[in-house]
């Protein structure tokens, strides 16, 4: 083997070269989303997702390698979970002037996004257990997960759906809610907490701290009521 | 700093035992986030003329988070892109059913709130 072969089996295996990587292909992608003006098809998650995932194909290596890696990143999900409790303080006066919406909003669109996702499922022929995991995609990974084990679906191939469901909303949420014509900050971000849950929230938080707060009460609203509402209504139903 | 980012991490470890030890359905760090909003919350309750949450360590922890929230969901945003196949695999329903689904709840859920919104303010008005 060349020194440079050598040096490379031996950086592979370390978790600091892939820590490093994720964090300048987000740096990059961040950069290039702030260029275009915070575009949102320029979406930061997905463009250093796919340069990771490229390098990842082009030297061979696998995620088990890469998380060792990344997982210092993603741990750090939790406290910034815990951390939403700053702009939830910090526009707390709005919030509570907006109790009726948030409720109103968080029922219906709740029940919207497991409704029409097992509605299409139906329509495709679908089996149960690929409608179980597809009934809770659109609240943060950890609850959708156990929803789905509860109600007989697969917690990973739901893991694959709810990462996917958030980047699709937050790419979607700019172009739609300008479509709509609806400019209040409230409502944009508590529907891209409600569809598309923490990737959604990233997303409001880049565009304006009131959507960034509201998005951030509807991830958590939806999680809970989506925890509680999903394995009650297949009860029924099924 | 330091104190604030040891707060955030006790909030998330107290989550994290409240909902093991009561077997709720909620992930502890959702808990944590409850307990640390109780907690500012009281903060402003005893003293109201304190200085504002956001200009405390804990409020420049929580921002820089927050800031950089995207790049918390790359690992995980890798790890999907091995599945692709298995979200192929069950055809191009599971893709129609994502992309229809988001766009339904993105639509309903700002129209409710900002229909409810409108409401309210007429309300107050008249």
């Amino acid at each position: 083997m060349t020194r440079i072969e050598t040096l490379w089996v031996y950086l592979s295996a370390q978790p600091l070269l892939w820590l490093t990587a994720t964090m300048a292909a987000y740096a990059v992608a961040d950069r290039l989303s702030r260029l275009s003006g915070r575009n949102p098809l320029v979406n930061s998650v997905l463009l250093a997702v796919i340069v990771l995932a490229l390098i990842l194909f082009l030297t061979g290596t696998d995620y088990r390698t890469y998380f060792e890696g990344a997982q210092f990143v993603h741990f750090l999900l939790g406290p910034a979970t815990v951390a939403l409790a700053v702009p939830l303080h910090q526009h707390w006066a709005l919030v509570k002037r907006s109790f009726l919406p948030i409720l109103g909003a968080l029922v219906a669109g709740s029940l919207t996004a497991v409704i029409s996702a097992v509605g299409i499922g139906i329509l495709f022929g679908m089996p149960p257990e690929v409608l179980a995991s597809l009934a809770p995609k659109s609240v943060t990974a950890a609850i959708a997960m156990a929803v789905a084990r509860e109600i007989g679906g697969e917690p990973s191939l739901t893991a694959t759906l709810v990462i996917t469901t958030g980047i699709l909303g937050a790419v979607m949420v700019t172009p739609v809610m300008n479509a709509l014509g609806l400019r209040d900050y409230r409502a944009r971000g508590f529907a891209a907490g409600v569809a598309s849950h923490g990737i959604g929230t990233a997303r409001a938080f880049q565009v304006d701290p009131v959507a960034g707060a509201f998005a951030g009460i509807a991830l958590g609203l939806n999680g809970l009521l989506t925890a509680l509402l999903v394995p009650t209504l297949v009860k029924w139903l099924w | 700093m330091l104190e604030a980012i040891l707060l955030i991490f006790g909030c998330q470890l107290a989550g994290e035992a409240v909902a093991r030890a009561l077997a709720l359905p909620i992930p502890g760090p959702v808990i944590g986030m409850v307990l640390l909003f109780a907690g500012l919350q009281l903060r402003l309750m005893w003293r109201p003329d304190a200085v504002a949450a956001t200009d405390i360590p804990i409020g420049i922890v929580a921002a820089f988070l927050l800031g950089h929230l995207s790049l918390l969901f790359v690992p995980a945003g890798v790890g999907i892109v091995s599945h692709v196949s298995t979200l192929l695999a069950h055809g191009v329903g599971l893709v129609v059913a994502l992309v229809v689904s988001t766009l339904l709840s993105l639509v309903v859920t700002a129209l409710v709130f900002a229909k409810l919104s409108s409401l309210l303010d007429r309300g107050h008005e008249s």
